[in-house]
């Protein structure tokens, strides 16, 4: 065989990058427009966060449950790490007074903007699940939760349509968001209790989320506002979120 | 086709590595069932310094050089089963090998780098809302993370052998042969 590239393999390699080429532009365009690219897609690490969020959605389409467990499947041992006690004066005040004083406040793309107490929040009907929480770091452990299904007060507050994300910032400053299919996820929960009692403030009391098809660094501690919004980009570097600021991919179903 | 893949593969597994380490040393333990944390006891506790700032970039690593693994490999088998690569019959160009060193690839090729990709996707939260079995196929989460770790230590073992052999075999004549393609 002649070392010397023919003219047929010349035009066949042409034709066969610019098939290519055509086909991963015409992909783009149609996951973008079925919400399949995440907001941490222009970085290093683009075309790896955007196959392996593309194919976690159209995998999860029918959104089905996380697993969930028997209770004598719940760890003794459940390790809680970052914050463990948030650093804010108004905080330990909240603590103090049995968080009486604390409210989520509910903005953005909603038809009624507003703050809810812990009471509103234990007032809507609650799910319990049993399930595990899986670290990036390679620890898991099993927990009962129970809560308000996120769903249930994003509904009460009324979702607009254009609605594409929804933004958590925390008393410790954090925030991450999820895109609608998490959001309105029923075992998506905005959790207060652990294990039968109130949610213990290592693990984010008085409210925690709960996104369970991800891993543990999505399920945000101290809960303080949630933002509905139809883009990520005015939230800090515009990548979703804050862990993917410091290199953690912003959607962590794997 | 077998030469391409074999050069894209080799980049993907010292990708795979070099990140599968950096996310180990987050949490240098293993565990058996389906969870384990400090405080709980360990199978194994592996003697690596402990870091937990080198999994961002790791997972990221990882995961691009798992689709690329899985894209690469997928063809290679393909086209294996097309051409007849695995059939043991004497027009095979497998039967220059001996039937051991013919078992072990068959099982690296067949078995261990299936349950590389079963095991890495059991630890999906996302993967196994989706095929809650996979997971217990292996005895749990902790588990399948387990079974992860030594497959690819059986992986690792492999390639050590296969460059060794590669060496005696005379390196520069099967360099040679794997990049340009002309028989020794």
């Amino acid at each position: 065989m002649s070392r010397i590239l023919t003219r047929r393999q010349f035009l066949t390699g042409v034709a066969g990058v610019t098939a290519t080429t055509a086909t991963a532009a015409i992909a783009t365009r149609l996951a973008g427009r079925y919400g399949l690219i995440p907001p941490d897609h222009d970085v290093l690490f683009g075309v790896e966060r955007s196959l392996t969020f593309g194919a976690q959605r159209l995998l999860l389409h029918h959104q089905p449950l996380a697993r969930e467990f028997r209770r004598e499947q719940i760890s003794k041992n459940f390790p809680a790490i970052n914050t463990v006690m948030p650093d804010s004066e108004s905080y330990r005040s909240d603590i103090a007074g049995g968080f009486r004083n604390w409210r989520l406040a509910v903005n953005g793309l909603v038809a009624r903007p507003g703050e809810f107490s812990l009471e509103d929040l234990r007032r809507f009907p609650s799910r319990t699940q049993i399930t595990q929480h899986v670290c990036e770091q390679g620890w898991s452990a099993i927990a009962e939760w129970t809560g308000v299904p996120l769903s249930t007060v994003l509904n009460a507050a009324g979702i607009q349509t254009a609605a594409k994300y929804v933004f958590f910032t925390c008393v410790d400053d954090w925030w991450d968001s999820l895109d609608m299919a998490d959001a309105l996820h029923p075992q998506t929960l905005l959790t207060y209790g652990m294990n039968g009692s109130n949610l213990p403030v290592p693990h984010g009391a008085p409210v925690r989320l709960r996104v369970e098809r991800q891993l543990g660094y999505k399920n945000l501690k101290y809960l303080s506002t949630i933002t509905v919004t139809d883009s990520a980009a005015e939230w800090g570097e515009g990548k979703g979120s804050q862990g993917a600021e410091h290199g953690y991919s912003w959607y962590a179903g794997i | 086709m077998v030469r391409v893949t074999h050069w894209i593969h080799t980049i993907a597994f010292f990708a795979l590595l070099i990140s599968g380490a950096a996310i180990l040393v987050a949490h240098p333990r293993l565990y058996w069932g389906e969870t384990g944390a400090y405080g709980s006891p360990a199978l194994l506790e592996l003697p690596l310094p402990l870091n937990t700032d080198q999994s961002g970039w790791g997972r990221s690593l990882h995961f691009l050089a798992a689709w690329l693994a899985v894209g690469n490999g997928s063809l290679y088998m393909l086209s294996g089963i097309w051409r007849g690569h695995f059939r043991s019959n004497s027009k095979s160009d497998m039967m220059q090998y001996t039937s051991l060193q013919r078992q072990t690839y068959l099982t690296v090729i067949f078995i261990l780098f299936p349950l590389m990709i079963a095991t890495g996707l059991a630890m999906s939260p996302a993967v196994a809302s989706v095929v809650p079995l996979l997971p217990g196929i292996f005895g749990g989460h902790q588990s399948s993370r387990t079974f992860h770790f030594f497959s690819a230590v059986l992986l690792t073992a492999f390639l050590i052998v296969h460059i060794a052999k590669v060496y005696r075999a005379g390196f520069g004549d099967r360099m040679r042969s794997m990049i340009s393609g002309s028989g020794v």
